[in-house]
């Protein structure tokens, strides 16, 4: 068969919208200096980082910076970490958030003991050091907070996914929103003064003293009730974690009603 | 402000020169990236299609394309999440064979490939032609699994990894550059890892 033209050709599948937005002040990011003002422990094994940055371009909840070290030699490493914290609000008076105001975002760091730059992260920084950060990047792990949302986190995956709670909390919105954590154990919970009547909490090894559910993975019947309520408002599926986990966690949620073209994935890799 | 100075040393003087700025070894480890849910898709419900800017456009059956001569790809590869795999390799064929089956036009400048889950990504014709693209569905002479892109993905390894498309369904040619997934998403539209193309604007 000969193709008459092109617009007679079938059309390609496709995911999902382009939720991304141009950023103001242009696509390109450059590398800043960002001022580290701050510094908290979340578990053992999970440090949160507060910048302020001098360029502030407003950041979606689900994206992340990429913070850059160099060593003695001048060889330098680059690590992508999602951003904890909620976008800042523009400030009273301000017309649109302009690139030059500048914004404090908190990354929040798992440490990875043979790694390069997350070690330094944990046993060097310190409150006035300066770090060299590019960002904010990603446009399809991104909820702008105006469509249902199905959040899925395993470990540090929950990180971009508070970023889209606090986010949801600080507006008073009323989009009807979910968030499943899946930790091993109460000591590997990040920000746990923070979970509200929107979270389920899942322990797969062990669990607090009375917890009503037993120590074990994510499963479907945790997940079912919130896609049977969730997908025919038209929700997004959010499911960030290791690799293992996300792949588990995904095909759940697709299993228990959620179409697969609604369901977003980030798979955190072992680069540390 | 400059950057605070940390007094370490990351091991520059036995840093790998197969290994791109920027980057670092994996080693044995394959990480997983991916954006979409793996479909479970059957080698035998797999079909690769070959249209748009071509004499006859074709479509290979998992048994037609293991018709055509095989070729492998022994070297590395590099993802822009900073991982590189050195020395591996895959099996397939060359996309030069594919092209020269259907007859691409002369007015065709670009590719747009696309999986079977509506993933896209897109490259400059000279890219994927010249020996330096594959159709592949061996990883180190084993089916590639599905969380690789099995039973059939793209293979491009000269340019960061999210341009050899998992879960390969067709590759269409055109004539003009359309951004793919990533390249609508704030990735770069060409991706040299040795140029340390990552995002818009590199």
């Amino acid at each position: 068969m000969t193709e008459g033209s092109v617009g007679d050709l079938p059309p390609i599948p496709t995911i999902g919208p382009v939720s991304r937005r141009v950023p103001p002040g242009g696509a390109r990011r450059d590398w800043q200096a960002g001022e580290v003002v701050g510094v908290r422990d979340e578990t053992a094994r999970a440090r949160t980082l507060r910048l302020w940055l001098p360029t502030g371009h407003p950041h979606v909840p689900g994206q992340h910076y990429v913070v850059r070290v160099a060593d003695d030699e001048g060889i330098r490493m680059q690590r992508s970490y999602s951003v904890a914290s909620a976008p800042e609000p523009v400030p009273l008076g301000s017309s649109s958030r302009s690139s030059s105001q500048g914004t404090h975002v908190e990354l929040t760091v798992d440490r990875l003991d043979d790694g390069f730059v997350s070690p330094i992260l944990h046993d060097d920084v310190r409150v006035g050091d300066s770090l060299e950060v590019r960002g904010p990047f990603g446009g399809w792990f991104i909820w702008h907070g105006d469509t249902p949302a199905l959040l899925v986190g395993g470990g540090s995956g929950v990180v971009p996914l508070m970023s889209m709670v606090r986010n949801w909390r600080n507006r008073g919105s009323d989009v009807p929103l979910a968030l499943v954590v899946s930790v091993r154990s109460p000591g590997d919970l990040f920000y746990s003064d923070e979970y509200g009547p929107e979270s389920t909490i899942v322990y797969t090894r062990s669990a607090p003293a009375g917890w009503p559910r037993p120590p074990a993975h994510l499963d479907a019947a945790t997940l079912a009730p919130l896609v049977e309520r969730l997908a025919p408002a038209g929700a997004v599926a959010y499911v960030c974690g290791s690799a293992g986990f996300a792949e588990a966690a995904s095909q759940l949620v697709v299993e228990v009603g959620m179409p697969a073209v609604s369901v977003r994935v980030e798979r955190f890799g072992p680069s540390g | 402000m400059p950057p605070t100075s940390f007094r370490r040393l990351f091991g520059g003087a036995e840093r790998d020169p197969r290994l791109p700025p920027g980057q670092y070894d994996a080693g044995n480890t394959f990480p997983v990236l991916t954006a979409e849910v793996s479909p479970r898709l059957q080698a035998r419900d797999w079909t690769l299609r070959v249209d748009g800017l071509v004499e006859t456009a074709r479509t290979w059956t998992w048994d037609e394309i293991h018709k055509l001569p095989p070729s492998t790809y022994n070297g590395d590869i590099h993802c822009v999440t900073t991982w590189s795999k050195l020395g591996t390799s895959f099996g397939g064929v060359s996309v030069d064979g594919l092209f020269a089956a259907v007859g691409v036009r002369p007015e065709a400048t670009h590719v747009l490939a696309w999986s079977v889950t509506g993933y896209t990504t897109n490259l400059p014709i000279e890219h994927v032609t010249g020996g330096r693209a594959w159709i592949v569905w061996e990883h180190e002479g084993k089916p590639l699994p599905p969380e690789h892109g099995g039973p059939v993905r793209m293979l491009v390894p000269h340019l960061y990894f999210w341009k050899s498309a998992k879960w390969i369904g067709g590759i269409r040619l055109l004539d003009h550059d359309e951004p793919g997934f990533w390249e609508q998403r704030g990735y770069h539209m060409l991706g040299d890892p040795w140029l340390e193309q990552r995002y818009d604007g590199d």
